[in-house]
């Protein structure tokens, strides 16, 4: 199982080591030095590393690399979700997950990590559980600690540790009992030259945010449940029932958790919301070249495509840009050659655009690749694949909650080809 | 105030300092004190003096301190034994505290303390805990015993607890349940054969009960444990693989990909008639696909067992080709595994598109990415015949960007291309020579040249491109002067007037300048053939070279069947077996990724299997070059004073008889009169080779002799003993009886013709029905005349494949006339279909992987040879002697398993998979062909070859 844990900051200096078994030398992660010195971006460092006596399975989040030692077989999977999940928590204790976040919390860190892991066998690593046994720093709880001497450590077993329902503590009390459900729809796809789509999936997941008093039990129906062919759960959905009736039954855990994700492939149809009018042209032999680019709205239903942020990676040769943009605000970076164009919302009766010219190196051959288009876009009160919730029910309990959907669309990883 | 201030003091004495703050009465400043020493501790500095102190902090009430002080002590214990000793009462009395939490946080430190005094301490409260009341105690005291196991072994064995742990299998609690499998997989890792994990289909139920119960993690231990089972019947496997199909849905991926492992192994139980079946293959596609929209990490171990999974059950994600079209911004990591899959998705339905997004990547920036999408192309124009056309238009247009890489990787897939339609796309030659210049890497430049060599006919200048290479032969890296040596040969077979001086140079440049024994061999053996016999020479060199395989990069089917079994593992990230990493983990070196499939096809030269079949023709020497030959092989082949054999390291003879095979034998021979020292040395060997190859020879050696080694022992192919075909009584007093054999390439119906009537016999003739494989008379029956009565005489009549094709039941069956100066006679009569089985019908063993794996299971047929006493290897010789090639041989479980294959005449490739049990004289066969109908009588011809 996992061996040991290296956290390596972006400069490369192993700021955090935690051993679970026997003390593994830092040296080992020389080898993983080496292959991060081979790879050009920081994101490329293969996530899998052998070494002579151990492997070296990575992920890198926040600009930090979680490194692990694993010593024998051991699933791969199983080391990185821990890795996310360790991330994840440590986002949820501290707000961020930073170099400096992770030294202010240094002591709460090893606990954690103590708490999620023995042996190498993951112990605790629902954060409902985590936090019983572990009290979040808040500024608050840091002074009574100071002042009382009391500690930030539970002492109790944690209830939800061996219930059956271990994501949900016991003796929850509100005094505003309310459910809040986001379904966030992602849209990643690759739009051709002519602006056809060359592939288009949407991932979405359901995020709820579930204060209820007692043990509440929910139902959750969906009006077009069909949509929802390839779906992964939290624990606390019954599987059973999802099979059956397509309703979504389950006791939440509380607070903030993922519900559910799902992902609508590229078989179905997937409306695209936005099209991009693009022209960037190089001409041989001139040091100029020409870039034009407007963007419009296409099947939004009627709602406001917000939040554009249009970027791209210019080729190696173009010195700077002059450009114009309709509305917005344009940066190029000459020594990343990256242009960002923050856009704002679309009105479809004055389309955004950007015109102007990029200088190229004097004497330089005609780049050969073509920049991609990169856009990030958010359209509220709209579910791209068309998903709605039906109704959500209460059981179990007597009090009646408030209850919310929101829905959001908004760009995964969305391209346009030129 | 935050715990970066215990970052802060470096003063000298900060560990003076700390000691005081650790032994003062406060305890808010021990707690303090404790947290700065732990701080120190992650940042790795050395803060084991402290060790009393700390430790002297342990016995209290203050969980948090407590913790902490048992965090210090893992750490140090092992650097301090005798200290620790000063903790185990603390320990003690902590397992027997009201508190679960503090009971289960004792034991769980103490096994975490790798001190062998403290584990004698540990073995008490352990059992105890082991059987607590409450279930958390439970589950981290099974973890423990996994603990104590790791530190000694023994220990664990004779307390009796791997009993006590098997029981916890059984627990009420699906946690206990879940940590228990867990603790006994890694114990049982280290115990290979120990049967810790014998499943019963009542463990298995409990198992299963507690899947649906326990947390994400448990569940990956539970369902990698349920892989290890094997079910009794299909029953049970669907019922189990129901029971795991609701975990696909998981949101951890983990969990995932355990339960397809499971289901992927089981599936292999089920019926495929079952409408079950059919539901779960698309139950997998979804999940599968979804891990793809994780982390880059994520896809990245999804993505290589993705690629295992589509080489067995390419059904599964026959229509989610487009989730692997590659976003330019993926890490390169995950692009090349999405690429790797794009092409073995790649069929005729979706190459269009497929072909499109390959020349979209190949205009990217990362250089790396892009050779491995221009190589993609090659490799699509390979896999999908009917889009060689477009791959190869795709490939000219990436030419004309003139981007250097992209040229060199284009150039080099071209090559394969033509190796696989060989004289299809020669037009595109005039616009690769145009890029002669450019090409500065090693690979691209021996494409170029063997396209060179290989169509100099249709190159004006061929000698003019070539001689340019020449200039700088000694720089150039091994590859490309071997290429360039075989393709100037061609070009001198080719066209022997204008390039003979050419030839002579490179001749010498490559065996008298070069250092490189591969080189200087090849050289010499070019030498030799030309100067003996050019005839011979250019049957050699321009032997038509067998086309390569689609999938030269198939993992082997063996394997892949290992690793399916180990989704979701290192094993499957690496694409190696386990048994690389169970013990390899320690000695092996892992320094880098095995290399990428896709190198291999084109690091093997295309020359190695120019070598076909090597014919006996006239010899007709040149005289000066043979006398400078012979001499220059008289000195570096006869060793100046050994008398015994020479040592089978010699690099001339390896060279020799991989480039040359069983064309040696007759090569030499007519040479020992000529040279007698060449002839003692050369003579020698084969009887000795054999036996020492076959001892500490391993690896690459066993493959450039191949199994039986076609030198020292040929074995006659099967005659069948001779059959009265035509009864005298039928046929007015003519007997024939007859047989058919197959020598030196030829087939041939041998005949005796007795006269049993009482006049004399004449004017003979003979002709073939239409028959399976167009058997026809090369010649005329020629019987000598008179014939006379009471006279017996044998017949050969040399045949040939060229005649009309009818099938024929049996297919072996041959209806043939015969007429005489009395009467025409009809009979009919069965050949061996072994005769059939041509000398070239060896398949390299890339192809033969391929192919098998392409010919559909359907056409399998298997059959029982009863009562065979030879061996593996006796039976692979007497085989070969009838053409029946022995490619490959594997030993499991004292089953020895012969990969076969053999051609008929009409270029149908039968495949054949023998297996051999030492002491079990029967043996199974399994063929596979394209044509099922050849099978029967196939098998038919290995019966009667193995038992005669």
């Amino acid at each position: 199982m996992i061996h040991s844990l290296f956290l390596v900051n972006a400069s490369g200096d192993i700021f955090l080591e935690k051993h679970w078994k026997s003390v593994v030398s830092r040296s080992v992660c020389d080898y993983f030095f080496e292959a991060q010195e081979r790879a050009t971006e920081p994101e490329n460092v293969p996530p899998v590393i052998p070494t002579p006596h151990h492997y070296l399975i990575s992920v890198l989040r926040h600009r930090i690399y979680f490194v692990a030692v694993i010593q024998s077989e051991v699933p791969p999977l199983f080391v990185i979700e821990f890795l996310h999940r360790v991330v994840d928590t440590f986002q949820d204790y501290f707000g961020v997950c930073t170099e400096a976040a992770i030294k202010d919390n240094v002591v709460v860190v090893y606990e954690l990590l103590e708490e999620m892991l023995d042996n190498g066998f993951p112990l605790a690593t629902e954060s409902n559980i985590l936090k019983e046994l572990i009290k979040p720093p808040t500024i608050l709880r840091t002074m009574v600690n100071t002042i009382t001497g009391s500690t930030n450590v539970g002492e109790q077993l944690p209830t939800g540790q061996l219930s059956v329902v271990p994501w949900r503590r016991t003796g929850v009390k509100y005094t505003n009992n309310e459910a809040y459900f986001d379904v966030v729809e992602e849209i990643d796809a690759i739009i051709d030259k002519s602006g056809s789509t060359i592939t288009a999936e949407i991932q979405g997941v359901i995020d709820a945010c579930v204060k209820l008093t007692g043990m509440p039990d929910l139902t959750l129906s969906f009006m077009n449940p069909r949509l929802l062919d390839d779906v992964s759960f939290h624990p606390c959905v019954r599987f059973k029932r999802w099979e059956a009736e397509r309703i979504l039954s389950f006791i939440p855990p509380d607070g903030n958790f993922r519900l559910l994700s799902y992902h609508v492939s590229s078989q179905n149809l997937v409306a695209i919301p936005v099209y991009v009018k693009h022209n960037i042209t190089f001409r041989e032999g001139s040091s100029q070249g020409r870039f034009d680019l407007t963007l419009g709205p296409k099947q939004t239903m009627g709602k406001a495509v917000e939040s554009v942020l249009v970027s791209s990676q210019l080729p190696r040769g173009v010195l700077n840009t002059n450009l114009n943009p309709s509305q917005g605000t344009y940066t190029f970076d000459p020594v990343t050659k990256l242009l960002t164009w923050d856009v704002g919302k679309i009105n479809p009766q004055k389309l955004p655009s950007l015109k102007g010219s990029m200088s190229l190196q004097a004497g330089a051959s005609k780049p050969d690749e073509n920049p991609t288009i990169n856009i990030q876009f958010k359209i509220q009160q709209m579910a791209i694949s068309g998903l709605k919730v039906n109704r959500l029910d209460m059981y179990g309990e007597k009090y009646k909650p408030f209850k919310g959907i929101k829905y959001m669309t908004k760009a995964g990883k969305f391209q346009v080809r030129t | 105030m935050t715990d970066s201030k215990y970052f802060t003091t470096t003063k000298k004495g900060e560990i003076f300092e700390l000691k005081a703050e650790l032994n003062s009465d406060k305890k808010e400043k021990k707690k303090e004190a404790v947290k700065k020493v732990i701080a120190s501790m992650t940042v790795g500095k050395d803060v084991s003096a402290l060790f009393p102190d700390v430790v002297n902090c342990m016995q209290t009430d203050n969980l948090e301190l407590k913790k902490l002080v048992y965090l210090y002590l893992m750490n140090y214990a092992k650097s301090q034994p005798d200290m620790a000793i000063m903790a185990v009462n603390t320990f003690v009395k902590d397992c027997e505290d009201p508190n679960p939490l503090i009971r289960a946080l004792a034991v769980r430190t103490m096994g975490c303390i790798r001190v062998d005094k403290i584990t004698e301490y540990l073995c008490e409260p352990l059992r105890k805990c082991l059987k607590d009341e409450d279930p958390y105690v439970r589950k981290t005291a099974a973890v423990c015993v996994a603990k104590l196991h790791d530190i000694n072994a023994q220990l664990v064995e004779d307390q009796g607890f791997l009993d006590t742990l098997k029981d916890l299998i059984s627990d009420s609690n699906p946690m206990v349940v879940a940590n228990a499998v867990a603790a006994l997989s890694e114990i049982a890792e280290s115990h290979p054969n120990s049967n810790l994990l014998d499943l019963n289909p009542q463990s298995i139920n409990k198992l299963l009960t507690a899947l649906n119960e326990c947390t994400e993690w448990g569940q990956i231990f539970i369902l990698d444990c349920l892989a290890n089972y094997t079910p009794r019947d299909d029953r049970e496997s669907q019922s189990i693989c129901e029971r795991v199909t609701p975990r696909l849905s998981h949101a951890n991926s983990a969990v995932v990909l355990s339960a397809v492992k499971v289901l992927m192994k089981f599936m292999e139980m089920l019926p495929k008639d079952l409408d079950y079946y059919g539901t779960l293959l698309k139950k997998l596609a979804p999940p599968l696909v979804t891990l793809l929209s994780a982390e880059p990490e994520l896809q990245y171990v999804a993505l290589r067992n993705i690629n295992l999974i589509v080489q067995k059950r390419p059904e599964i994600l026959k229509h989610e080709m487009k989730v692997f079209f590659v976003k330019y911004n993926d890490p390169i990591y995950v692009k090349l595994e999405k690429l790797d899959i794009m092409i073995r998705l790649a069929s005729q339905a979706n190459i269009a598109q497929v072909l499109a997004e390959l020349k979209e990547y190949a205009t990217e920036v990362d250089v790396d990415f892009v050779r491995k999408a221009v190589r993609a192309i090659g490799r699509c124009a390979i896999k999908v015949e009917q889009s060689a056309e477009r791959c190869v238009s795709t490939l000219l247009d990436l030419i004309q960007t003139k981007v250097n890489y992209v040229v060199q990787e284009a150039i080099v897939v071209i090559k394969d291309i033509f190796r696989k339609y060989p004289n299809k796309y020669e037009s595109v030659i005039a616009t690769l020579c145009e890029n002669l210049d450019s090409l500065d890497e090693p690979e691209a430049r021996a494409a170029m040249i063997w396209i060179v060599g290989e169509y100099a006919e249709r190159i004006d200048n061929a000698d003019e491109l070539l001689e340019s290479f020449l200039e700088g032969f000694h720089d150039e890296s091994t590859q490309v002067q071997l290429q360039l040596l075989t393709a100037i040969v061609k070009l001198f077979l080719k066209k022997p007037t204008e390039t003979q001086e050419l030839v002579q140079q490179v001749l010498s440049l490559a065996t008298q300048d070069s250092d490189n024994p591969d080189l200087r061999d090849r050289g010499y053996i070019y030498w030799r053939l030309l100067s003996t016999d050019p005839v011979a020479a250019k049957e050699v060199v321009l032997a038509e070279k067998p086309l390569i395989s689609e999938e030269t990069d198939l993992i082997e089917p063996t394997l892949l069947e290992e690793l399916i079994c180990h989704i979701g593992t290192l094993a499957s990230v690496y694409h190696k077996p386990p048994s690389a990493f169970v013990e390899g983990s320690r000695g092996v070196q892992h320094k880098r990724l095995p290399a990428r499939a896709g190198s291999g096809e084109s690091a093997e030269s295309p020359d190695t299997v120019s070598t076909g079949g090597v014919s006996e023709a006239p010899p007709a020497v040149i005289p000066s070059q043979g006398d400078l030959l012979g001499d220059l092989l008289n000195l570096d082949l006869t060793p100046p004073t050994t008398t015994g054999p020479p040592p089978p390291t010699s690099s001339m003879q390896m060279g020799a008889m991989d480039l040359l095979g069983g064309g040696l034998d007759s090569l030499l021979g007519g040479d020992i009169g000529g040279s007698p020292a060449m002839g003692a040395s050369f003579g020698a060997p084969p009887a000795v080779m054999p036996g020492s190859f076959n001892a500490p020879v391993s690896g690459g050696l066993s493959d450039l002799f191949d199994l039986g080694g076609g030198v020292g022992m040929p074995m006659g192919a099967y005659v069948p003993p001779k059959t009265v075909w035509l009864p005298a009584m039928k046929a007015k007093g003519l007997e024939i009886s007859g047989t058919f054999a197959r020598r030196s390439g030829v087939v041939q119906m041998e005949m005796t013709l007795t006269n049993k009537a009482m006049s004399v016999m004449g004017d003979f003739a003979i002709q073939f029905n239409r028959n399976s494989f167009g058997l026809a008379p090369a010649g005329p029956l020629q019987v000598l005349t008179p014939f006379t009565p009471n006279q017996s005489i044998e017949v050969t009549l040399p045949l040939n494949t060229v005649g009309p094709v009818m099938k024929m039941e049996p297919l072996n069956n041959l209806q043939v006339a015969v007429k005489n100066n009395i009467d025409v006679f009809y009979f009919s009569c069965q050949y061996p279909i072994s005769m059939l089985f041509v000398e070239d019908g060896k398949m390299e063993r890339q192809v033969f992987l391929a192919t098998w794996k392409d010919i559909p299971n359907d056409n399998e047929s298997q059959f029982q040879i009863k009562d065979c006493h030879l061996n593996s290897d006796a039976a692979s010789n007497k085989l070969q002697g009838s053409n029946i090639f022995t490619i490959a041989k594997r030993t499991v479980d004292g089953q020895d398993m012969l990969y076969q294959s053999m051609k008929l005449t009409n270029g149908i490739w039968i495949l054949a998979e023998l297996k051999v049990q030492a002491g079990n004289p029967n043996y199974t066969i399994s063929l596979k062909c394209r044509a099922p109908e050849v099978a029967q009588s196939v098998f038919q011809s290995y019966e009667a070859v193995l038992k005669n």
